[in-house]
């Protein structure tokens, strides 16, 4: 059996047992980014990949050496980091994200290629990427999703044994649902953003992208927990996510939100869902239809909040002080040209969004009652959760489109983030898992939501799911190029 | 003038002086190598984020009680947008509509009777960078950048460049007081900006203001706004309108210049700093550091009046300055007697020529307070030296360190006191002038004091001139 193709878990068992080396699984991760990423394009190419002649010790470590393939929004010293944006061409971080950070003590090799992504998180295909989109391995003509789709094509297509992608409306849950793999958004403070180049800050969380349920609870054990870089991370209780993952879900409260399978989801993706609510009941958890009666207004709300925040923190790429900077015979003329020149179609439109929300005059109209029906969003999830532990929906409406299906329609774009943005605007926590595959043979997302640092909740039902079914293991199979 | 009067608000920027930056762990130190004290914090790296400087938070809160705010259960900070190279996010995290504290005072002497002058709001903020202009090209130094900066807003409460001055030294003052900030305007740790308009005199109504920027000094702000002051009767006479606008003081040319108008008026885009939480402040932390206030200048004055015996004037004098008013207190405390009034003359006398001379404040001045005190004693009581040779001696002191006593020792200065000694020199001094005694015995009191001269002379200033005096009436009676 290829390396590759196993999960964290199991690679840690063949570790101890000394029956392979860090290193075979680095081999065997390159053998298949060989024959398989020209295609996919999972990858950023943007630095030659240099693979280190000698491993460090890593026995005695959680990790092991295994490598880990990262998100290109996620600074890692020492090798570019560039948000798949011409601005920060060349750009490399003098510091570690605290997530790698985590990652590299508990013995996790940073793979050196950057994983593609929307340019600077903004999208929900990985078509906006300046190095070219990202395919879906199940069918190279359909998008991977967006925006973490490099990560969640990498892990899909065995290029990864697991990864990390960030979300702020969906942007790792998404692509896990396209591309048939686990993605899981942590509650909002529960990891450190620091070294996470911000899309919007109130809204942004690194998660992990893997092949199963049990990985991802192992991959956020180590990177959760209060930093002390950022000020808007928590300590929560207790961060060992792998231990509860195999008690029961007997008597589990689960709520599923009518506001969710309302017209234009795709009939096989509700199909889908159902079905996989049968299977939580036949395991014991007790499922009612709940209402959230905001649902509606969470993409509006998200795309006044979420732009006005981009519109913020993609000022500081102005030609100064690093990425691109193109000569002009002033310094506002270098920032325009610099601006114009540096960002893509979709960053432009976002920031001009955002720029506008924000302004003299529009503010109160915009942003500031954004934020009051953010805060509305936020209560319907504190009264569901009264009376429930978790909430389940479709993680998307539909499975992958085609490349070049939505993107000159940006409204139709955005509405497929229409089921995970709640989660972000409310500071949830939620997960896709896999739950089927259309007559297409795309597979289709179940998304689980929980209280705030419910992470426990959440992957134990997964787990439970995935114990009692064998999507996660449907695996794209790709002929060599 | 007469027909007008100015309304003028003032505000000021105070750099705190934390050892490190208002949101990371950044050296705050003055005058390093240029970007020798950054991070990817404040220097705006992608992914970097930002983290309250506690210190810094605290001392704002502190100055806001100083001048009486109400300090706010909960604060929060917002982004400030505007593109300039030495801000390296194009935002400054500061705040907006929720400020650490506002609604305060602080009361100004002009006259008498004090002003008030109300205190909109204190909020804390972070600095930028500076630009460094170089033939062709500019280069930009971040050190600076990231320093936590504390802006005070007063309301339009200030009629005259006289009052925005005394305002300003006021502040000054107690912002040194707290120990918060040197407050040095050379150095850009205060900087402060005016909106100034004018009004006939019983004018409800606001005329139109300007708003002025790049005032250096305490003189710079009272000579930018007089001279505004001036500019804007001249248009209002004249029959012309007012623009609202910014303008810069020139300070080569002694004229404000237009920089840029109403129109051209940026939209700073306000909104949340959303790196950062709401912060909430606890009643008890505020009276913990209400407690940890020391005595202000005002109060100060007033306890040296009534402990020392002091003078208001003498009092108001030596609490100008903190270092100063504590120094001023070790030397009353050094002193041996009740009455310190010797003690007072001699500081804001003697030793301020000395620490003025030596371009000091009188703290700074090499002299311990027993030294002091020693040589006051010296010459105010014990009469060992005259008070001319004592403010020899107290330069001596100053330059060398070394005592009085030791001093006048050295120098052999002490007075010569001994009548056997002085009758010797005095009689000789008789003898050789003849025509001046005569005078004095006619009635004429100047030749006296000719006569005690040439005692003096003879002695090379040595005599004690009151027992010469004692003698020679003595002596020609």
């Amino acid at each position: 059996m290829d390396l590759n193709t196993l999960t964290g878990l199991n690679l840690i068992e063949k570790l101890n047992k000394k029956e392979i080396s860090a290193r075979d699984i680095l081999e065997s991760l390159e053998k298949s980014i060989q024959s398989k990423d020209s295609k996919i394009k999972a990858y950023v190419r943007s630095q030659a990949l240099h693979l280190p002649e000698q491993l460090a010790d890593y026995s005695k470590t959680t990790l092991k050496g295994i490598p880990i393939a990262i998100k290109d929004n996620i600074c890692t010293e020492g090798f570019n980091t560039e948000c798949c944006s011409k601005i920060l061409v060349g750009f490399r971080p003098p510091y570690d994200a605290t997530v790698i950070r985590k990652l590299k003590d508990a013995g996790a090799f940073i793979f050196p290629y950057k994983t593609n992504m929307d340019e600077f998180a903004f999208g929900s295909s990985t078509e906006n990427s300046c190095f070219g989109p990202t395919h879906n391995p199940r069918n190279p003509e359909y998008v991977p999703g967006g925006s973490s789709g490099g990560s969640a094509a990498a892990v899909s297509s065995d290029q990864a044994i697991w990864a990390l992608g960030s979300d702020t409306g969906g942007s790792i849950r998404q692509p896990a649902a396209f591309c048939g793999v686990v993605g899981l958004k942590p509650t909002y403070g529960l990891v450190s953003r620091y070294g996470l180049i911000a899309f919007a800050s109130s809204l942004d969380q690194i998660g992990p992208i893997t092949k199963d349920v049990s990985d991802c609870a192992l991959l956020l054990s180590i990177i959760a927990g209060r930093d002390n870089l950022d000020s808007t991370s928590v300590n929560p209780e207790g961060c060992d996510y792998s231990t509860s993952l195999e008690k029961n879900i007997e008597g589990m409260r689960i709520g599923i939100p009518k506001e969710y399978f309302i017209e234009g989801i795709d009939l096989k993706v509700k199909k889908a869902v159902l079905e996989a609510i049968e299977v939580l009941k036949k395991l014991g958890a007790k499922c009612r239809e709940v209402s959230l009666p905001h649902t509606e207004y969470a993409v509006p709300v998200y795309y006044i909040i979420a732009t006005a925040e981009a519109s913020s923190n993609l000022a500081r790429f102005d030609g100064v002080q690093y990425g691109l900077r193109e000569k002009a015979r002033d310094i506002i003329a270098m920032y325009k040209k610099t601006r114009d020149l540096g960002f893509g179609q979709e960053a432009k439109r976002r920031i001009l969004l955002g720029t506008f929300a924000l302004s003299h005059g529009y503010y109160d109209a915009y942003y500031l009652k954004a934020t009051r029906v953010r805060n509305l969003i936020y209560q319907d999830f504190v009264n569901v959760f009264k009376d429930c532990d978790c909430i389940v929906t479709p993680t998307s409406p539909t499975a992958a489109f085609k490349i070049g299906e939505k993107i000159e329609d940006p409204l139709k774009m955005y509405l497929s983030d229409i089921f995970t943005i709640s989660a972000n605007l409310a500071g949830i926590p939620a997960i896709s898992i896999p739950c089927g595959c259309t007559a297409q043979g795309l597979p289709i997302g179940l998304q689980i939501l929980s209280k705030h640092f419910a992470e426990g909740d959440l992957l134990r039902l997964a787990y439970a799911y995935e114990q009692n079914t064998s999507w996660h293991k449907v695996r794209p199979k790709l002929e060599p190029s | 003038m007469a027909k007008y009067e100015a309304v003028i608000g003032l505000e000021a920027h105070v750099h705190l002086e934390t050892k490190t930056k208002a949101f990371c762990g950044c050296s705050t130190e003055f005058g390093q190598l240029p970007n020798s004290q950054v991070c990817p914090v404040c220097l705006g790296f992608p992914g970097s984020l930002p983290v309250l400087n506690e210190l810094a938070f605290k001392y704002a809160i502190k100055v806001g009680l100083a001048l009486n705010c109400t300090v706010q259960g909960s604060t929060k900070f917002d982004r400030k947008h505007y593109y300039y190279p030495d801000l390296p996010k194009n935002y400054q995290i500061s705040q907006y509509d929720r400020p650490i504290s506002k609604d305060g005072f602080l009361d100004i002497y002009l006259g008498q009777e004090p002003k008030r002058i109300r205190i909109k709001r204190v909020h804390l903020e972070e600095d930028a960078g500076k630009l460094i202009h170089q033939d062709d090209r500019s280069l930009i130094d971040f050190n600076r950048a990231g320093i936590p900066l504390l802006e005070i807003v007063t309301e339009p409460d200030i009629s005259s460049p006289e009052e925005a001055y005394e305002y300003l030294a006021d502040l000054k003052n107690i912002i040194e007081y707290l120990d918060v900030s040197d407050c040095d305007m050379e150095k850009g740790s205060l900087r402060c900006d005016a909106n100034i308009s004018i009004r006939l005199e019983g004018n409800k109504e606001l005329g139109v203001k300007t708003e002025l920027k790049n005032m250096n000094s305490f003189k710079g702000v009272k000579d930018a706004l007089a001279y505004e002051i001036e500019r804007q009767i001249g248009l209002v006479e004249s029959g012309d309108k007012i623009v609202q606008q910014t303008r810069l003081w020139d300070v080569k040319e002694l004229k404000t210049i237009s920089m840029r108008t109403k129109e051209e008026a940026k939209d700073y885009r306000y909104f949340p700093e959303p790196d950062l939480p709401l912060f909430m402040i606890e009643q008890e932390e505020i009276a913990k550091i209400k407690k940890e206030i020391a005595e202000l200048p005002k109060e100060k004055s007033r306890r040296f009046m009534k402990e020392y015996g002091l003078s208001e004037y003498d009092a108001r004098i030596l609490v100008a300055n903190k270092s100063n008013a504590d120094y001023a207190e070790k030397c009353f405390k050094a002193w041996p007697g009740g009455d310190k009034k010797p003690v007072a003359n001699w500081l804001i006398g003697p030793v301020t020529s000395t620490a003025n001379a030596a371009k000091v404040e009188i703290s700074q001045v090499n002299i311990p307070p027993a030294h002091l005190s020693e040589l006051i004693v010296l010459v105010e009581r014990e009469q060992v030296i005259s008070h001319l040779t004592g403010k020899a001696v107290l330069e001596e002191m100053a330059a060398t360190g070394a005592s009085a006593s030791f001093i006048i020792r050295k120098k052999n200065l002490a007075q010569i006191s001994d009548e056997a000694a002085l009758e010797k020199e005095i009689e000789a001094v008789i003898r050789e002038n003849t025509k001046s005694v005569e005078d004095f015995q006619a009635g004429k009191g100047n030749s006296l004091m000719f006569l005690i001269g040439q005692v003096m002379k003879k002695t090379k200033g040595k005599a004690n001139p009151k027992k010469v005096q004692e003698i020679l009436k003595r002596r020609l009676r």
